[in-house]
């Protein structure tokens, strides 16, 4: 059979040249080639992608498959880690997501961002995150993938703070950074763990190694989980790392689409399904990745339920979607998670999408209570939205109405505690639709509030992304459940069985209900023209905590930030520059000094001391010439030399 | 040594010389060490040229090496020429601090 | 004979250098060191040199010690003063004295192949010293001479009265 030929490495590496030339050359080249560079290489590598998938399809080439002959990057005794690539089911789905939604939010931003400064600057970072996104995507070994995941969070700290003369977006950047940090470093422990336990990086090693050992379950697998699993945590916003992402929001609306919404947050339910083989093995961890997920959801949305800023409440909004991702995985229904990733994908960047449109219609304001009324004034905008809230909301034969309602049912049938989670997720599904209604209303409709703006639709560049968005979150479920199910089981394993017919469309209809019941709370409080925030004279003390985002920020900066800080600052201070670079100098200089102190002695002046010690030397000079001689002094003839 | 063959009229052992030589040189660095007096500390140095002065000549006369007779000849002339310059030098210190106490003349010092 | 004769100068040398370090007064040191200076002229007859002898006569004890004498005499030194002292010359410098005399004589008194004084054929002429000076050693002579020169220079720029120090005809 013909090895097909799939340019596989070029696939990162086209983003990365446009990465290097927009970064290196861009401050001085027009904009027209800026955009051109920027456009072409994602387009491009997209369309590699889709190369290898019909490749793939049409059954020329079989799966997995990795790359042969991969160039080998570590090569230390037992450990050997290559850079290659390998395309599965799993991988392929991802890459085409990143590539295409990734390639969609480029031709966007080439509108949005159009009267920016450091418009070079922007595309350079959003390639440079395209390249790491895909090493991450397509890799073989886990190290590999930490490459891209490193990356990536690299991308998303120069992204969110894009403008850097701004304090909050600055402090933003560094908070994502440094809380995926924490998260890396439960990542790079697991590794360690991996690599001691199996010997091997390897993704389909591992698994060959896990699969001839079928009783090994429990105990250090656990424990590799359980890390990956805070990996995952921070990179997904999860609690209890979630913070990051409704401060990830300062970045531009594009960067919010495509990082904190379709691609980077979903690295970490990538790399549960990816090293799923692992977590199989571990009932207790499995049961941790659900309740966290469920937890989060329920979290998120109810303090989605009362933000004020658009990108806060669509933020929230991506960490409850991500906590019902891993309630999927939790249950052990990996595809069913990857499922709603690829509908979040196109509903949730398409909402991000439609919000900076309604942003930049809006002059740059994006506090809800400003707005309403648009519907009219920016028609395709608002019709893209609808789409889109929808579609999250679980409208029936919409795209997530099948992958939402397909994790809810994996839960459902997981036993005690996935019905608990269940009806968690339930309930967080009525809080969704609530809060994205309450969006839709205040935003679209009654009368726009704020009188000095005038609200005008966007150019076409920013509006054909959302409409090609919108068809996807339309019909971009219709694959169904089982079809996508089967499709992806040779990468991710078999959702486990268990689901009559007629239960199964009693939740299906339970879950349309809840969606239902919060869009009907939502338009009684809303829909009203004169209303500004219906719920925040109802309940003032629980409002108050939520607007407050339960205080977690101020939490953990009393609790972690500040004596952190006061410890580096007492250890720089105190430790390092009195202690350590004081106390050396102050040692070298006092060696110095004393020496010099008692050598200056020596030299008094007094000439029958330096005669005393001249006679010294004289006896020392001879004593050691003329030891030797005298000790072994008889016979010895010192004429023996003679003349 | 062999000290039974000595009388009136025997030879004297070279090393006898040696011997006084060695003496003189000690008692010279003594004087150098113990006196006090700029001057005598001076002469305790023309008392060590003596004593090396004689073991040349001792030496000279074991080998019949005539160059070690003019090798004293030279020392004589470079003490010479030492001791003018430095009685010379004696009197200027003399002028300027009025002491010829060695103690006393110690600048000579960081 | 000989060996009496040695025995007595060299007794004159020992006493001689033990007066000088006994004395206090510099005059009485300075003439004690005369008195080592001719016997050991005489020592040097003992030994077959001629010339040097008388040299070290005329030399040392003519010239160097009446020089030494006239310094004396110049800056009027007198006893000597308990001064400040040096620990450090005793308990070094007698240590050091000791050890290098008795090192030296050591060698010297194991040493074999010394032979005695004996005047056989020992004497050095004046002649043979003369023809070995100003033939092979000319070069070094006549240095010495240059040296002897300069010496003289240094003595005078140095004892000579500075500007500072007008003491005549003020």
């Amino acid at each position: 059979m013909n090895e097909p030929v799939l340019f596989l490495p070029f696939i990162p590496l086209l983003p990365f040249f446009g990465f290097l030339i927009n970064g290196l050359l861009g401050r001085r080249l027009p904009k027209a080639l800026v955009s051109f560079v920027a456009l072409a290489f994602p387009c491009a590598s997209f369309l590699l992608v889709l190369h290898v998938a019909y490749l793939a399809w049409s059954g020329s080439l079989p799966l997995p498959w990795s790359e042969p002959n991969a160039p080998a990057w570590i090569s230390a005794g037992a450990v050997h880690v290559s850079f290659g690539s390998v395309i599965d089911q799993l991988s392929l789905v991802m890459l085409l997501i990143v590539t295409g939604v990734g390639f969609l939010i480029h031709i966007y931003s080439v509108g949005y961002m159009h009267e920016e400064p450091g418009y070079w600057r922007y595309f350079a970072y959003l390639n440079l995150f395209l390249f790491f996104m895909t090493v991450l995507v397509q890799a073989g070994n886990v190290l590999l993938m930490f490459v891209g995941w490193e990356g990536v969070g690299l991308a998303s700290y120069l992204l969110i703070g894009f403008w850097y003369q701004k304090p909050s977006a600055v402090s933003a950047g560094m908070k994502a950074f440094v809380v995926n940090r924490i998260g890396d470093f439960g990542f790079l422990i697991g590794i360690f763990l991996i690599l001691a336990n199996f010997g091997t990086l390897t993704f389909s090693e591992i698994a060959a190694r896990l699969a001839a050992n079928p009783a090994w379950t429990g105990g250090v697998l656990t424990a590799i989980a359980l890390c990956l699993l805070v990996g995952a945590t921070g990179k997904s916003a999860q609690l209890p790392l979630y913070v990051w992402l409704p401060d990830a929001m300062e970045g531009p609306t594009p960067v919010s689409a495509l990082i904190h919404a379709a691609t980077m947050v979903t690295a970490g339910v990538y790399m549960i399904a990816r090293t799923h083989f692992l977590f199989d093995r571990s009932p207790f961890a499995l049961a941790v990745v659900a309740i966290i997920g469920a937890a989060t959801a329920f979290f998120a949305a109810t303090i989605g339920l009362v933000q004020t800023d658009i990108k806060r409440v669509l933020a929230y909004s991506t960490v409850s979607q991500l906590g019902y991702m891993f309630l999927g995985c939790g249950v052990a229904a990996y595809s069913a998670a990857i499922f709603h990733l690829m509908t979040h994908a196109f509903f949730k960047a398409l909402l991000f999408l439609a919000a900076g449109s309604v942003i930049h219609a809006m002059g740059g304001e994006q506090d809800m209570r400003k707005m309403g009324g648009l519907r009219t004034r920016v028609p395709i905008t608002f019709w893209s939205m609808t789409m889109a809230v929808l579609a999250i909301s679980g409208f029936p034969f919409m795209s997530a109405f099948f992958s939402k309602d397909a994790i809810l049912a994996a839960a459902f049938a997981a036993g005690g505690l996935g019905k608990v989670l269940w009806f968690v997720g339930l309930v967080t599904a009525a809080l969704t639709a609530f809060y994205m209604f309450r969006l839709w209303y205040l935003t679209f409709f009654g009368e726009l509030r704020d009188h000095n703006t005038h609200p005008h639709e966007s150019p076409w560049v920013m509006l054909g992304p959302l409409v090609i968005l919108a068809m996807l979150s339309v019909i971009g479920g219709w694959i169904g459940m089982g079809h996508f199910g089967a499709y992806l089981a040779p990468s991710v394993g078999v959702r486990p069985e268990g689901r009559t017919g007629g239960l199964e469309y009693l939740l299906t209809a339970l879950a349309v209900g809840a969606g239902a019941l919060g869009w009907y709370i939502a338009h009684r409080m809303y829909h009203s023209p004169t209303t500004a925030d219906g719920l925040a004279p109802a309940t003032p003390p629980g409002y108050k905590l939520l607007a407050g985002k339960y205080y977690v920020d101020e939490i953990y900066t009393y609790l972690i930030v500040k004596p952190l800080l006061m410890i580096s600052k007492f250890f720089l201070e105190w430790v390092v520059d009195f202690a350590i670079l004081g106390g050396a100098a102050w040692l070298l200089g006092g060696i110095a000094t004393l020496f010099g102190a008692i050598l200056q002695r020596w030299q008094s002046g007094n000439l029958r001391s330096y005669a005393a010690w001249l006679a010294v030397g004289a006896a020392a000079i001879l004593l050691f010439f003329l030891i030797p001689y005298t000790l072994g002094a008889s016979g010895f003839d010192i004429w023996a030399r003679g003349r | 040594m062999n000290f039974t063959s000595v009388h009136m009229f025997s030879d004297v052992p070279l090393s006898w010389y040696l011997l006084l030589s060695a003496a003189l040189f000690a008692l010279g660095v003594v004087g150098f060490l113990i006196k006090r007096n700029l001057i005598t500390v001076f002469m305790s140095i023309e008392l060590m040229l003596n004593g090396v002065n004689l073991s040349f000549v001792t030496f000279a006369h074991q080998w019949h090496a005539v160059k070690g007779q003019i090798f004293v000849f030279f020392v004589m002339m470079v003490a010479a020429a030492e001791a003018a310059v430095g009685l010379a030098i004696i009197i200027a210190v003399f002028r300027a601090r009025s002491t010829l106490a060695v103690d006393r003349i110690d600048l000579m010092k960081l | 004979m000989h060996l009496v004769l040695f025995l007595i100068f060299a007794g004159f040398c020992l006493a001689g250098a033990i007066n000088l370090l006994i004395q206090r007064h510099p005059i009485t040191s300075a003439l004690s060191l005369i008195v080592v200076m001719t016997s050991l002229a005489v020592l040097y007859l003992l030994l077959g040199a001629e010339f040097l002898a008388a040299a070290q006569v005329i030399v040392y004890a003519g010239a160097i010690m009446v020089l030494f004498t006239f310094v004396v005499m110049l800056l009027n030194a007198g006893r000597e003063e308990r001064t400040l002292g040096s620990r450090a010359a005793i308990v070094l410098g007698f240590p050091a004295v000791v050890v290098i005399l008795a090192l030296v004589a050591t060698i010297i008194l194991h040493a074999q192949g010394l032979g005695t004084a004996a005047l056989r054929e020992g004497i050095t002429s004046t002649q043979d010293l003369s023809t070995v000076l100003f033939t092979n050693l000319l070069l070094p002579f006549e240095v010495t001479s240059v040296l002897i020169l300069v010496a003289i220079l240094g003595a005078v720029a140095l004892a000579r009265r500075g500007d500072g120090e007008r003491t005549e005809g003020q």
